[in-house]
């Protein structure tokens, strides 16, 4: 069972040198125990560009989907055997990072 | 739990089927709905399947009369009914349900296994992964057997809304895969606080219903919280809270039948009947007491609650009754739970302790947060009307009744507000 695990920034920005260390060492973990699967920072979502080809032709928008003061600002997509699990790796994940994290299964 | 035809008279004989339906459903729900869900590894499926197998009973047994095992019939039907489920999912969806059909054939679970499935089914329900409304609704639905109409009308929302937070919760137990099972040793202690919380607020909702139509005590709740509690002590037999929580219960619940008149009035512990309480649970709930006093470990705050209570039912008179150690207690209380409920009662207690108008002004304080609260009013009323100020009184009763949702409470407010201006006898709003 796979989970994505968000990261949400609400303002503070890039990772501090201590902060990706830390998330170094949990990444190591994940690795180590066979919970690793993909993981990814984002950064701040104003350089994105939204991309709506729905209709005739595409439509392109400077900016993000959604405007909001919390953001994407990375993810880790771990395999886990069920909430439980994930749950654990989650709370250890947003102590490193220093953030919020948001855990939703795959389908 | 089964529609009956309205207008004509019912037979005896018919009532008395409906009767023993409603006894097999309470003590064959909870071990039909986990055994199931082990088996299928689905919620859903075990809930419909099993909900299904009562209403068979329900069409069938008037006519073939109630079978010799009703257990073991409820689950054979169950079984089938899930079976038939799975198969026509399967039909359906093409052959991905293959895997899950590998689990029908396996031989039923041993009888020693039920109690732990149905802790299996309580920690699943109890997930604090799921909103604490979800967590309680679940539980009702999953473990207590009660209907989604019950289950509605006991939190005031409407049915639709309930069966989409029992449908979301289920979905969500599903699609994020939140575990079957009995969390490990190291998660117990924040998980059992998870439940204990869910069974309280059952218990509470059994022991103050609310609701215009509903009984002022619903016992099929209080009795499934204690039943439920008493589960997992026996399960987790050091640990204090657990404890405390069954011991509150026992002696909330030994009141039971004294604490509402034959009018269906609510009776305050002050005027209550103590040789109409019930011994054995008071028994029980203080040697629980004893038992946690005697560990020498900190008291949580069901076991302050258990000890409060302990020390109102070792009074035989209502004026022999312990005052100063109650306040204590509620003391001890406010420093874990500062919240203005615990203010509230311990004003209550000093009423009792330094008069009704240090108690007062303490309850004043509350205004800005208890305002909503029936109890705040009742209590204010109360405490006015001990004071001699029945304008003050009348207005607080009206505000409490108004706020009031539990049908024995509302008519005991009526008669105190009606007899306003009479004489001044000393009780407590309390129950």
């Amino acid at each position: 069972m796979q989970y994505l695990v968000s990261v949400i920034d609400d303002g503070a920005g890039l990772a501090t040198p201590t902060e990706q260390a830390d998330i170094d060492v949990f990444n190591d973990r994940l690795r180590a125990e066979g919970h690793w699967v993909f993981a990814g920072g984002l950064g701040s979502p104003d350089p994105a560009t939204v991309v709506d080809n729905r209709g005739a032709e595409a439509v392109i928008t400077d900016g993000p989907f959604v405007e909001s003061k919390e953001y994407l600002a990375g993810f880790w997509i771990i395999e886990a055997a069920d909430l439980d699990v994930a749950l654990e790796l989650a709370a250890e994940g947003s102590r490193r990072c220093n953030r919020k994290v948001e855990v939703r299964p795959f389908l | 739990m089964q529609p009956q035809g309205g207008g004509a008279p019912v037979p005896v004989s018919r009532v008395e089927l409906h009767e023993t339906i409603a006894r097999i459903h309470r003590a064959e729900w909870t071990r039909l709905v986990a055994t199931l869900t082990r088996r299928f590894g689905d919620l859903d499926v075990a809930e419909e399947a099993v909900a299904e197998a009562f209403a068979t009973a329900v069409e069938r047994w008037p006519a073939d009369g109630v079978p010799p095992n009703p257990g073991a019939w409820l689950t054979t039907t169950a079984h089938r009914k899930a079976i038939d489920r799975v198969r026509r999912e399967a039909k359906r969806d093409g052959k991905q349900k293959e895997a899950r059909m590998l689990y029908v054939d396996e031989p039923p679970e041993p009888l020693g296994a039920i109690d732990d499935e149905r802790l299996r089914l309580i920690f699943t329900c109890c997930h604090p992964a799921l909103a604490v409304q979800s967590r309680v609704a679940l539980t009702l639905r999953m473990v207590g057997g009660l209907t989604v109409p019950e289950i509605a009308r006991a939190f005031l929302v409407q049915e639709s809304a309930m069966g989409r937070r029992i449908t979301r919760a289920k979905a969500k137990i599903k699609a994020a895969r939140i575990p079957y099972r009995v969390p490990s040793a190291a998660d117990l202690p924040g998980r059992v606080s998870g439940v204990l919380a869910v069974l309280y607020l059952v218990f509470n909702e059994g022991y103050l219903a609310t609701g215009p139509d509903t009984d002022p005590v619903r016992q099929d709740l209080t009795a499934e919280a204690i039943r439920l509690t008493r589960m997992i002590r026996a399960l987790l037999p050091t640990d204090g809270e657990v404890a405390g929580l069954l011991a509150l219960m026992l002696l909330t619940e030994a009141r039971r039948t004294a604490r509402v008149a034959a009018s269906g009035e609510l009776v305050t512990l002050d005027a209550q009947d103590r040789g109409a309480w019930d011994a054995a649970m008071v028994a029980e709930g203080h040697r629980l007491v004893r038992e946690r006093l005697s560990a020498g470990v900190p008291p949580g705050r069901y076991q302050i609650l258990a000890a409060i209570n302990a020390v109102h039912t070792s009074a035989r008179d209502p004026r022999d009754t312990d005052w100063a150690q109650v306040v204590a207690l509620y003391d001890q209380l406010a420093r874990l739970d500062p919240s203005p409920i615990v203010a509230l009662n311990r004003a209550v207690a000093v009423a009792e302790l330094d008069g009704p108008e240090v108690a007062l002004a303490a309850v004043d304080e509350l205004h800005g947060t208890l305002e909503g609260y029936h109890a705040f009013h009742a209590t204010r009323a109360d405490l006015l009307r001990r004071l001699g100020r029945n304008e003050g009184s009348r207005a607080a009763y009206d505000r409490a009744i108004e706020l009031a949702g539990n049908t024995a409470e509302t008519a005991y407010l009526r008669r105190r507000r009606d007899q306003l201006g009479g004489g001044r006898r000393l009780s407590s709003p309390a129950g």
